[in-house]
């Protein structure tokens, strides 16, 4: 092979590479975005029931009920004007607590429950979703009527 | 009093920075050897007087100076005094300190050691260094002074984060930052050669044990806070792919393929452009890191939108410090001569190949940690890139590298040919397909093949190392001796490539391996978990200085007989309130039993997580591995040095 030719081959298979490479990983990445949806986004049917998505939302008082057997749980998110029940089989965080804001991962079931895969609550106690903050900030006195 | 001075030593610092960018920069100009010396001497003042200003905050911190609003906010008499000095660096002004401070280290550091150095390079580096001093202090006191003070001074400070109040977490963010920090080296000898127009071999040996030095600090970093991740945050993960891990792990995924692209441009004049893009991205990737972590954008785009300021200082340093380095290098980088030619087999070759792919495994990782913020910036909708992508795609990106590590690492300059490199390597290869499916058979079934693949790359990494060393020594009569007159830098090298299959193995390993159960457990009952039970034996409470802890007491049975005992708790932090799990592990070579509370969920039962976590050591084993051998492949650096600078271009057979 002349110099140029083998040059050309180079060039030819890093090319080739590269643009395999790059349709793979766009591939993958369309396939794991997680999107963000309020339980208000959910009641006005936004939220897709095939895939996997993000919730989050302020935990209702009173609402965190334990089965006796298992670690099934279940609690309902609120961004005070919609409210979505979430099941979870697990532990929960830390710094999970009602009365406070959470993000969960996982999807929506037929009956309209979301099943939860994962439950974060990763941020200090003062962590509110930030959709939940921008709801609230545009009706403040939506707090004190708050669950 | 002395915290005034801190402040005020602070504000000389800046002072001294200006003075020593602008002075060796003007030696160069009119060629006054004295003004091109003084930056050196700016730059050990200047560190002299951060040191200063370190030590003042951190006394205010020891001292419970609560007037000091920093103090005020991040420390609590209550805290034990270690942890009191940990958070000087444990929010964002204080950890700024600590950045400046270390920039400073590495600019002192690189004026003692300028002697080697022809003197304008010397003086431009140390301008530059000055330079990103100069942004740093300015960015500290205009917007996030450590001193500013606070009337009238509360009885009282709001505490640490308690997740920080952790041994571990005393020595991460220093080590993080010498790393990240340190590749501002690199990157000033790239601007300085650029501006000198002398992109040469012997430039390439001067920078390249800076660059492994902060590369050797930033992987013992990381390896801490995953280490940290793994035994604090209580669930047993040890990388998550979390933005903030991603601001470390690029860099260093970067800074890696720059240490390749120096070899080659040292040993062989060539790679020379490619060397100067990889510096400048590597620093690129250190300020974009210093960006997310420190402007409260990660958190939330709002966040960033109530401390606008920050986060637009930060972003303004990385745009006029990159922007300027990428004029800098349109203007002048394709001056530099070609170097020499070499074959498509040939180490070059597979040098280029590996630090593209780490370049692509780099945009990937990029790719997913700031597409959902700039999407959220752009309010175009909130989104998140789980891990699944960043496991799929990186294992994919990698997969190449690793075969192609296996070929190259001991291919012959400028041109050799796949066949002896195969008849060199077949042994040890055949030797490791044994030990692969030895262990494959061992597996447990439904994970085995995910985790063969990993383990089969891993040998075919440590068997193709060891056949290079004992190409090395099997003609020797004393092997031994053979052994131990190797020399420091290839040592260095196959002890890093060593530890680098060794992290492959473990997290092939552990991420297939490990068994866990979630379940419900009161005192006196048990599970089986795998080959061993595991006893909740009791539960007793217990109050510490500052806070509040339930420490469960577990026994791990195999058969009759008990292997150890753990004592995992729940803390409670009475200042800030918080809760914190703190796990009960029982390390091993091979696998880690790792059981920590979730809560209680009454009648005296919690919800307990169990884990036999397999080969999970291996993964910071093989981090250190990778450190030692960059700390011997610099050791080595001052011997050679000299050589390297008189015949620089004629050391093409040094393999």
């Amino acid at each position: 092979m002349t110099p140029r030719r083998r040059r050309m081959w180079t060039i030819g298979l890093l090319v080739c590479g590269m643009a395999i490479a790059t349709a793979l990983i766009l591939k993958a990445f369309q396939q794991n975005l997680m999107y963000f949806y309020s339980p208000g986004d959910i009641a006005a049917g936004k939220a897709p029931s095939n895939r996997d998505f993000r919730i989050g939302g302020m935990v209702v008082k009173g609402s965190v009920k334990r089965d006796q057997k298992t670690l099934a749980v279940r609690f309902t998110l609120t961004d005070y004007a919609h409210e979505t029940v979430v099941t979870y089989d697990g532990i929960l965080p830390d710094l999970f607590r009602e009365g406070q804001g959470i993000v969960a991962n996982g999807r929506l079931n037929p009956a309209g429950l979301f099943v939860a895969s994962e439950v974060l609550a990763k941020h200090d106690e003062k962590y509110m979703p930030p959709e939940i903050a921008a709801s609230l900030k545009k009706k403040p006195s939506n707090l004190d009527n708050a669950p | 009093m002395i915290t005034e001075y801190g402040h005020f030593a602070l504000a000389l610092a800046l002072a001294l920075a200006i003075l020593q960018t602008v002075v060796p920069l003007l030696g160069v100009a009119w060629r006054r050897g004295l003004w091109m010396d003084f930056g050196g001497v700016a730059a050990r003042w200047q560190f002299g007087l951060l040191v200063f200003a370190f030590g003042a905050l951190a006394y205010a911190f020891l001292t419970n100076d609560f007037g000091v609003t920093y103090v005020a906010q991040n420390s609590n008499s209550e805290l034990p005094w270690f942890y009191r000095l940990s958070a000087v660096w444990g929010a964002h002004e204080g950890s700024l300190l600590l950045w400046a401070l270390i920039l400073s280290g590495w600019a002192a550091a690189v004026s003692r050691r300028s002697e080697t150095l022809p003197q304008d390079i010397a003086a431009i580096v140390i301008a530059v260094m000055g330079m990103i001093s100069i942004a740093f202090l300015l960015f500290l006191i205009m917007t996030s002074n450590p001193f500013l003070r606070v009337w009238p001074a509360p009885a009282e400070g709001a505490d640490l984060n308690p997740l920080l109040q952790d041994i571990g977490l005393i020595a991460h963010p220093p080590i993080l930052y010498m790393g990240y920090v340190g590749f501002a080296v690199p990157f000033a000898f790239a601007m300085a050669a650029l501006v000198r127009g002398r992109l040469t071999p012997a430039w390439a040996s001067w920078a390249r044990p800076w660059t492994v030095a902060a590369w050797c600090f930033l992987t013992v970093g990381i390896a801490l806070g995953s280490f940290w991740a793994y035994y604090e945050l209580g669930w047993g993960g040890w990388w998550f792919w979390d933005p903030v891990e991603n601001a470390s792990f690029m860099p260093w995924l970067l800074g890696t393929a720059l240490i390749h692209s120096l070899v080659v441009s040292e040993k062989r004049g060539t790679f020379k452009n490619w060397t100067v893009l990889l510096a400048i991205g590597t620093f690129a990737l250190s300020l974009l890191g210093t960006f997310l972590v420190r402007s409260g954008v990660l958190t939330s785009v709002h966040a960033f939108a109530t401390d606008p300021e920050r986060g637009i200082f930060v972003l303004a340093i990385l745009g006029i410090i990159i922007g300027g380095a990428l004029a800098l290098y349109a203007w002048r980088g394709p001056q530099a001569l070609a170097g020499n030619r070499y074959e498509l087999v040939s180490r070059e070759s597979f040098l280029l190949a590996n630090t593209l792919i780490l370049s692509v495994a780099t945009v990937t990782v990029l790719l997913g940690t700031l597409y959902p913020l700039i999407l959220d910036a752009m309010k175009l909708g909130k989104i998140s890139v789980g891990p699944p992508y960043f496991n799929l795609v990186f294992s994919l990106v990698m997969s190449p590298l690793v075969v192609l590590m296996g070929l190259g690492q001991f291919a012959r300059w400028k041109a050799d040919s796949l066949r002896r490199l195969l008849i060199q390597l077949s042994w040890f290869v055949g030797g490791a397909l044994v030990i692969g499916v030895v262990v494959t058979a061992e597996l447990i079934p439904g994970t085995r093949w995910r985790a063969a693949a990993g383990i089969f790359l891993a040998l075919w990494v440590a068997s193709s190392t060891l056949s290079g060393v004992w190409a090395r020594v099997a003609h020797r009569q004393h092997l031994a001796a053979a052994l131990g007159a190797l020399p420091r830098s290839f040592v260095g090298q196959c002890l890093a490539h060593l530890g680098f299959a060794v992290t492959m193995a473990g997290v092939a390993l552990t991420s297939t391996q490990s068994l866990d159960l979630h379940t419900r457990l009161a005192p006196g009952e048990k599970v089986t978990l795998g080959a061993y039970q595991i006893r909740f034996l009791s539960l007793h409470e217990m109050d510490e200085t500052n806070y509040h802890a339930s420490e469960g007491l577990f026994a791990i049975e195999q058969g009759d007989k008990q292997l150890s005992e753990v004592r995992p708790q729940k803390r409670f932090y009475r200042v800030r309130g918080i809760s914190t799990t703190e796990a009960g592990i029982v390390p091993g070579l091979s696998r880690d039993f790792y059981i920590s509370l979730g809560e209680p969920l009454g009648d005296g039962a919690w919800s307990v997580r169990l884990h036999i976590k397999a080969f999970v050591r291996w993964l910071w084993l093989g981090a250190l591995m990778m450190a030692g051998g960059g700390v011997l492949s610099i050791r080595e650096k001052r011997i050679l040095k000299v050589e390297t600078m008189t015949a620089a271009n004629t050391l093409g057979s040094i393999g």
